[in-house]
């Protein structure tokens, strides 16, 4: 009977689940994103040009919009355009999974260092553009336009937990309230992406301190990032209740009532949002071990929501918490969850 | 959930139609509802087309005969405009169409019901002696020492046939049969040396009769007269003993003669059913019949497989729904299925794998030649159309009929389904391919395996009001909300 049992470890009863209120993805289908997203709201969180732009109108901090690329033509004018800037990132509005974004970290003579450290010319530039504009990176294929942006700076202290990449954070927004967030660090497994079924680490993040609580990787609880070896249980975002604004006010510019927020935090700059998703993925549970549904319930229930962002985000941060109210006070011990 | 009242009452609505019309019509016309229990009924189409010239046109088709096993139960004609008549010449029954001035091309339909029946006995007309039989030289001594060899080692009529049909099916033929083979056709060749052997016999042609076959020809075979009956032989593979095999015509004029006319040719189609004959009899049920009966036989046989479309969707649902499967392309695997039905499955699971394996691996040159999506596709279509006929033609040279089937694929599905494999691979990698591959075929065998089932073909085509059942369950679990099976292992997690 040995096999059996082992076998049975890896499934959990349908009752068991939802006792711990995990949201399924028919669930999430039916009753949140057809319930709550407005179909014509779509193409402004799909496309990334029109977020920024939307974005930026409503005041919402996101990395600068440098130069916008939308045809070849503009692409033989681009040497213009790039003259006065070292750093800067290009990538297809209608990217998805991170491809093809090229990180330009300095310049030397007629070369461009990458992120890797790798030198590129500018013919190279050129080609990666006339790439993203013919479709290449995005969704089957589609016609696309190429955004070149300032490069984010991770803090030191962040950039040190992460294998590659930006390390960046997911926040579930449900009708204006933040409920639920992640930090996800690419690994060494998932090739600098941040997709958790990759293989990339996800650390659920306590939406009342900002402080870690679980970190896991393919669906097992980690202490440490496998390939920096940085501990995941001590983790803590600066300027948190900053970024759960952030998150909370994309409510109001995309009236999405159920979505999910990516952000950065930039050296100088602080919490930037990058992209918004009308269909964030469920793993953020396995992140944080607690499932979704009561907190989406608990928001549902709540009659009084012509409130403003600030009050919100006070209410979520005091609601959805794993720390009790007087350890959420003092800030520089940790306590971890009993 | 908003108006969950209307909408159940909207689901069990549809059901009860389905279960109810169904209910109503095996009491009112005794369709039977489990498959197997009646007899076999044969619908066999024949159609006619050619061009006519203009003028008077007078077109002859020979009919089959009546015989041992079948039972005729009904025959019909449709063809606009023309005279029709069945007329019987030196027992040779045949239809005859006519018209004062025809002109452009022509179609006429002849069907017939036949009712297999195992008891049903006809005496045919034997022969009593053997055809004079006159062969030119150098065929008459050629024939003449073929046969003396032959006579030697059987007994009577029977072994002689079976002898001779083994002498012509052997890898090397004798120097005198491959000069025969040379002027006559191996049936005649048959036959006219049983006759020059006093053994009676002529060449025949057969209808094989096959459930849902379009455009089928007729084969040719022999018949012996041996033990005061008729024998099949094929001269190719020896005696035949098949119970599906209708007799079309047994004397000499051709099956089909046309007077002014041209180009005319003729083709059979072929369905089988499980109706009772009773009804067929009365074909003029009253009132309003939802039944695909009516249709042309050649429609009918499209149909039985359209009809079983709706189940292999309900598949796809269920798989994606409750099960959490990812496939590539929703429907796709139904598509997939349904050439399945028409491959088999395992020829069908070899080739479909073969041929997107190949294509994935142009694609992924096709890829570095930075090519737009509608050319890429158009190339994959191409490409697809490129594997496939090599296929063919390489499992035809090496004797492996089965890989002829791979022609019922859906080309342009194939295409998109190696496009999209592709995307993935490059967006997430091999493993998300060999998921999304394995969960596509998966789903697809399942749907097949449930279509192929002979209740539910049985069901589907006789009671097609079913299929409101069918698409009362696919609306019911479009508003499932429960975990899918494979969630409680995603989640399995949150077990401690």
């Amino acid at each position: 009977m040995r096999p059996l049992r082992e076998t049975l470890k890896g499934w959990i009863s349908p009752r068991a689940l939802a006792n711990r209120g995990v949201l399924g993805m028919n669930r999430r289908n039916i009753a949140y994103i057809a319930r709550y997203n407005p179909r014509d709201r779509y193409p402004l969180v799909d496309d990334k040009l029109r977020t920024k732009l939307v974005a930026q109108k409503a005041r919402l901090k996101v990395p600068a919009l440098l130069h916008v690329v939308r045809t070849q033509h503009e692409i033989e004018a681009i040497e213009d355009d790039l003259t006065d800037l070292t750093e800067f990132v290009i990538k297809p509005a209608q990217g998805s999974g991170g491809k093809g974004i090229l990180v330009i970290v300095g310049r030397e003579g007629d070369e461009y260092i990458k992120g890797s450290g790798a030198r590129i010319k500018l013919n190279d530039i050129k080609r990666h553009l006339s790439n993203i504009l013919s479709g290449l990176n995005s969704l089957g294929g589609k016609q696309d336009v190429a955004i070149i942006e300032t490069l984010v700076k991770v803090s030191a202290q962040f950039s040190s937990v992460s294998h590659e990449g930006v390390p960046d954070i997911r926040i579930i927004v449900f009708r204006g309230y933040p409920i639920m967030g992640m930090l996800r660090l690419a690994t060494r497994a998932s090739d600098g992406k941040a997709n958790l079924h990759q293989g990339a680490v996800g650390v659920g993040i306590d939406i009342g301190t900002g402080r870690s609580v679980t970190a896991v990787q393919n669906n097992k609880l980690i202490n440490r990032h496998p390939d920096t070896g940085a501990e995941l249980d001590k983790l803590e975002i600066p300027d948190w209740k900053q970024m759960l604004n952030l998150a909370a006010r994309c409510y109001e510019v995309t009236r999405l009532g159920y979505m999910g927020c990516d952000m950065v935090i930039d050296e100088q700059l602080g919490p930037l949002l990058l992209e918004m998703n009308a269909r964030p993925g469920l793993s953020i549970q396995i992140a944080n071990n607690q499932g979704l549904v009561p907190r989406l319930r608990h928001i549902e229930q709540l009659e009084d929501y012509y409130v403003t962002v600030e009050d919100r985000v006070e209410y979520a941060m005091r609601t959805f918490t794993y720390f009790p109210a007087e350890v959420r006070q003092q800030t520089s011990e940790v306590v971890m969850p009993g | 959930m908003t108006q969950r009242g209307p909408f159940l009452f909207f689901v069990i609505l549809l059901f009860l139609a389905g279960i109810g019309t169904a209910a109503y019509r095996h009491d009112n016309y005794q369709i039977p509802i489990l498959p197997g229990t009646e007899q076999t009924v044969w619908q066999v189409e024949a159609r006619v087309e050619f061009i006519a010239q203009g003028g008077a046109t007078q077109v002859y088709l020979t009919l089959p005969p009546e015989q041992s096993g079948f039972r005729l139960i009904g025959e019909s004609s449709a063809s606009s405009g023309f005279g029709f008549e069945v007329s019987t010449q030196e027992q040779q029954r045949r239809a005859h169409w006519t018209k004062r001035r025809a002109s452009g091309e022509q179609t006429l339909f002849y069907k017939l019901d036949l009712v297999q029946d195992p008891g049903h006995h006809v005496e045919m007309p034997g022969a009593r002696e053997a055809k004079d039989q006159t062969w030119d030289e150098p065929y008459q001594t050629a024939a003449l020492q073929l046969l003396e060899s032959a006579i030697l080692v059987s007994a009577d009529a029977h072994s002689l046939a079976q002898q001779l049909s083994s002498e012509m099916n052997q890898a090397a033929t004798s120097q005198n049969l491959s000069l025969l083979l040379d002027r006559y056709s191996p049936e005649d060749l048959m036959a006219s040396l049983l006759n020059t052997a006093n053994v009676p016999a002529r060449t025949v042609q057969v209808l094989e009769l096959e459930d849902g076959r379009r455009r089928q020809g007729l084969r040719n075979l022999v018949q012996v007269w041996d033990n005061d009956q008729w024998q099949l032989f094929d001269p190719m593979t020896g005696e035949v003993n098949d119970e599906q095999l209708l007799l079309w015509q047994t004397a000499s004029p051709a099956v089909l003669e046309v007077l002014g006319g041209s180009r005319s040719r003729v083709s059979f189609s072929i369905i089988s059913q499980s109706r009772p004959a009773a009804t067929l009899m009365d074909q003029s049920a009253p009132g309003f019949d939802l039944s695909l009966y009516n249709l042309p036989v050649a429609e009918q046989s499209m149909f039985k497989l359209i009809m079983l479309l709706p189940m292999g969707a309900l598949m796809v649902v269920v798989m994606r729904i409750l099960v959490g499967l990812k496939t590539s392309g929703t429907f796709m695997p139904v598509l997939i299925a349904l050439a399945f039905l028409q491959t088999e499955l395992i020829p069908g699971v070899t080739s479909f794998v073969v041929v997107v394996a190949i294509g994935l691996v142009i694609r992924s040159y096709l890829s570095s030649l930075n090519l737009l999506l509608v050319s890429r596709i158009a190339t994959l279509v191409v490409v697809v159309i490129g594997i496939i006929t090599l296929f063919s033609v390489l499992s035809y040279q090496f004797g492996l009929m089965g890989g002829l089937t791979i022609t019922f694929f859906p080309m342009i599905i194939l295409a998109w389904t190696i496009e999209r494999m592709s995307i993935v691979w490059e967006e997430q990698g091999p493993q998300e391919v060999a998921i999304q591959g394995s969960g596509s075929l998966l789903v697809a065998i399942l749907a097949f395996l449930v279509m192929d089932q002979q209740l539910i073909r049985h069901l589907a085509f006789n009671f097609p009001e079913l299929n409101l059942c069918v698409l009362a369950l696919i609306l019911l679990l479009g508003r499932y909300t429960g975990y899918r099976l494979l969630e409680l292992h995603r989640f399995a997690v949150f077990n401690r």
